[in-house]
């Protein structure tokens, strides 16, 4: 299956980033009401460096009683921080911004060490991503006037996010940018796996100044979600995450008047038609389903590709495929790093084996996998069809699946044939049929000749059960709003 | 419609000559006007910010201590080192062939450039001054660089450079035929070079990339001239306002890459004007790297074409060997 790879002439040296730009702690306590504090349970938690395996840091683990005093930190800092001025709360976020910037390589290397995506991606996509989405909502916390809900929305109260370990730092600033914008205060959960960047978050909040509990952190795992979802004094619930949870969260506040908005899974189809502009199609195709390891809710998992320019196209694919660096995350040029958790590797491996039971024709890059770390080889997979498990559910993992189409209508029909609807790409050099088919998609964001592109102005979510409500741009704003 | 008519048509005819062969094969597709605009029509377009974006990727690559060593070593071995200018001189042009065939005085260690690049009239002066080396002699033909002049006087121009000893001819196309839509001429117009280089000479087709405008005529014109019989196809002339840049090249490289696998014929690449620094050198050199490939890492099928680069590449070379910047003091001046 992996063929032998041989020296190659031009061997990069090792370039790694230095480690000691940044600091981290042997342990981190909860963030409440401005202070570092244990858990009362005094219960912790161990985050590793998935690449390697080292424990980072010890990781006080918030239990109910936390999630308590977090959202009554909360409550009372939202009295205040509701009342400010637009354009003072903009200060306190134009201030994050910044500080995100200064700090963004220190930054950077604790993301890719917590999460073991390369430093390429923290360095070039999340950070700038991450302060571009604090700068943008910052400009609308004195213009939610115009913001087309009204003259002066009002915000919701406390807002328990929890956020997943794919993007942490990115998907913090999607949660709480908005909310702190619109007047809300929040108590984030990050994910188990990577709390780092979070704490680091909140250390950031003091610097800026931020009033106490405006924004407060919980590490820990299901259970700390569970309880802050369920709180009785949380107004308003977004999460990011699996499918499942996210039915589970739906059921858990149905009947309250708890406001919700979910962003889940995701099947992304990426369609590339006989006219497309093949070398940038395979280029869109990488970086759809390998740009963060393919653990990515609106990945191009899928490729529907035109029966008669498959063999071309997989060729080239193959080719480059076979180009891409894995190794150190820390290496400037690693193309894929590790997988986030021994967890999630073994449901990608377990995928990948229905894949192949079901009698789809696996083939993996040739690259050799580090031997301590969780790891999985860049893979794809034809004469796959509909019917295959590998084609349904969501792997969240470097695997594509290859489908093939024969007409428009075809690959409309296959793209939409998925219980999600988050992401869909589109490859051609033909204006009409790009505007024609993006029309028909089911799915949250289309991308025409490029895949994974993010802007803090470009609204955010699934259609589905990809989930509900936007993030990002005005219409994230409403997800914050009384409106 | 008439777009996927066209590259289903490029496609199934692709498919064809798939099989190893001869660049012969592939002439069929220059059997008249119409199967040639038909043939390059139907290349897939090219997505002028994909294309973009992926050549500043493959520019982030950290190129660093080993790697480094042999990527400024191997881009010396790749230089033309040019000289074209109305004031050219057999002295001038001698003090440029003893800088090619020993770039650092100080350090014999530092290999030879590729070639030195001249004006016809200064072939046999400049062949005289590499003499007894690995150095060889390009000229550029067909009056360059505007190539506005009639094909008996651009075939002339060649042929007193082949005769003067040039190992290498570097002509330019008719950008106006080609603007014009007439492909056939163009053509036609570089199948005549070729035949006037004979056996000796190695011919370089050049774009003037600049002037062709969009990615789309770059692949067009890479496919033209490589179905032509061009030995390189080379970005500019340098003389215009645009020259290499990493897009430009990263797209001929695909075309070189591809064209190999149709036809089993390799064919390499010169961007030239405007590379300045070891560092966009480095980042030239990861594009092949990552794109066409390690066959192309020899300046048989590689080479820059570029006057000041070289002392930059050495003084980068110096630094890596003893840790400290010498200064420009320590590179010759020409």
């Amino acid at each position: 299956m992996t063929m032998e790879k041989q020296t190659p002439v031009f061997e990069y040296a090792p370039a790694p980033e230095s480690r000691s730009v940044v600091d981290i702690a042997p342990s981190y306590g909860l963030f409440i009401d401005g202070e570092f504090t244990e858990a009362a349970d005094g219960k912790v938690f161990k985050t590793v460096s998935p690449s390697t395996e080292e424990v980072l840091s010890e990781i006080a683990q918030a239990g109910t009683e936390d999630v308590d005093r977090a959202v009554r930190a909360a409550r009372k800092a939202f009295e205040k921080w509701s009342a400010l001025p637009g354009s003072e709360r903009a200060k306190y976020l134009f201030r994050i911004a910044r500080i995100i910037q200064e700090r963004s390589r220190e930054l950077a290397v604790l993301e890719t060490l917590d999460n073991g995506k390369p430093i390429k991606e923290t360095r070039d996509a999340d950070l700038p991503l991450v302060a571009a989405h604090f700068f943008y909502y910052a400009g609308w916390a004195d213009k939610l006037d115009h913001a087309g809900f009204g003259a002066n929305p009002r915000p919701l109260g406390v807002a328990g996010q929890v956020i997943p370990w794919n993007f942490p730092l990115l998907m913090l600033a999607w949660k709480i940018a908005p909310a702190l914008a619109t007047g809300n205060t929040v108590v984030l959960k990050p994910a188990e796996t990577t709390p780092l960047s979070a704490l680091f978050f909140a250390d950031i909040c003091r610097q800026a100044g931020l009033p106490k509990g405006v924004v407060n952190i919980l590490p820990g795992y299901g259970a700390t979600g569970a309880a802050l979802v369920e709180h009785p004094d949380v107004n308003k619930v977004a999460f990011t995450g699996s499918t499942a949870v996210g039915k589970a969260i739906a059921r858990q506040v149905a009947g309250t008047r708890k406001k919700v908005t979910l962003e889940l899974g995701g099947k992304g189809a990426n369609i590339v038609f006989d006219d497309a502009p093949i070398d940038q199609a395979v280029e869109g195709i990488v970086s759809g389903i390998f740009f963060n390891q393919g653990q990515v809710c609106c990945a191009g998992s899928r490729l529907l590709v035109q029966e008669s320019i498959q063999d071309e196209l997989l060729d080239s694919l193959k080719r480059r495929l076979s180009t891409l660096r894995l190794g150190d995350p820390l290496d400037k040029n690693t193309d894929i790093g590790a997988i986030n958790s021994a967890e999630q590797l073994s449901r990608i491996t377990t995928l990948v084996e229905a894949g192949e039971a079901e009698g789809a024709e696996r083939w993996s890059a040739a690259c050799e996998l580090p031997s301590s770390g969780y790891w999985f080889a860049p893979t794809l997979f034809t004469n796959v069809t509909q019917a295959h498990t590998i084609a349904r559910d969501e792997i969240f993992g470097p695997v594509l699946s290859v489908l093939t189409f024969r007409t428009p209508d075809e690959a409309v029909a296959k793209a939409n044939n998925s219980q999600y609807g988050l992401s869909a790409g589109i490859w051609s050099e033909k204006g009409s049929r790009i505007l024609a088919v993006a029309n028909k998609l089911r799915a949250g964001v289309v991308w025409s000749n490029t895949f994974n592109k993010f802007d803090p102005t470009s609204p955010f979510g699934g259609y589905k059960e990809s989930g509900f409500g936007r993030e990002g741009g005005r219409h994230g704003l409403e997800a914050y709003l009384d409106v | 419609m008439s777009a996927g008519v066209y590259s289903c048509y490029a496609r199934r005819y692709a498919r064809l000559v798939t099989m190893p062969t001869t660049a012969h094969t592939l002439t069929d597709v220059a059997a008249s006007e119409s199967t040639l605009r038909r043939f390059l029509h139907g290349l897939p377009g090219v997505d002028a910010v994909g294309l973009e974006a992926r050549a500043a990727s493959l520019g982030t690559r950290s190129i660093k201590t080993t790697a480094k060593a042999y990527a400024i070593d191997l881009a010396i071995s790749m230089v033309d080192l040019t000289t074209l200018e109305g004031a050219d001189t057999p002295g001038k042009v001698r003090a440029l062939g003893a800088k090619a065939v020993r770039p650092d005085p100080t350090d014999r260690t530092a290999p030879a450039t590729a070639a030195v690049c001249v004006y016809p009239d200064m072939v046999a002066t400049a062949k005289e001054a590499v003499a007894g080396s690995s150095v060889k002699v390009a000229s550029v033909a067909t009056a360059f660089p505007a190539g506005r002049a009639a094909l008996s006087v651009k075939l002339a121009d060649v042929r007193d450079a082949v005769a003067a000893g040039a190992d290498e001819i570097d002509m330019v196309i008719d950008r106006g035929a080609f603007l014009a839509g007439n492909y056939m001429k163009v053509y036609d117009e570089i199948v005549a070079v070729k035949e006037a280089c004979g056996a000796s000479a190695r011919l370089k087709v050049i774009f003037e990339t600049g002037e062709l405008s969009t990615y789309d005529n770059i692949r067009r014109a890479s496919w033209l001239g490589m179905i032509a019989g061009a030995d390189f196809i080379k970005t500019s002339t340098g003389k215009v306002a645009v020259n290499a840049t990493p897009a430009n090249t990263l797209l001929m490289l695909e075309a070189v890459r591809d064209f190999r696998a149709q036809t089993g014929v390799q064919v390499g690449v010169k961007p030239a004007g405007g590379i300045r620094t070891t560092k966009d050198a480095v980042k030239f050199l990861v594009l092949v790297n990552e794109t066409a490939g390690e066959d192309w890492l020899d300046n048989h099928w590689f080479r820059f074409g570029a006057s000041s680069l070289l002392n930059d590449l050495l003084m980068q070379r110096q630094k890596l060997a003893t840790g400290r910047y010498s200064g420009p003091d320590y590179v010759t001046v020409d």
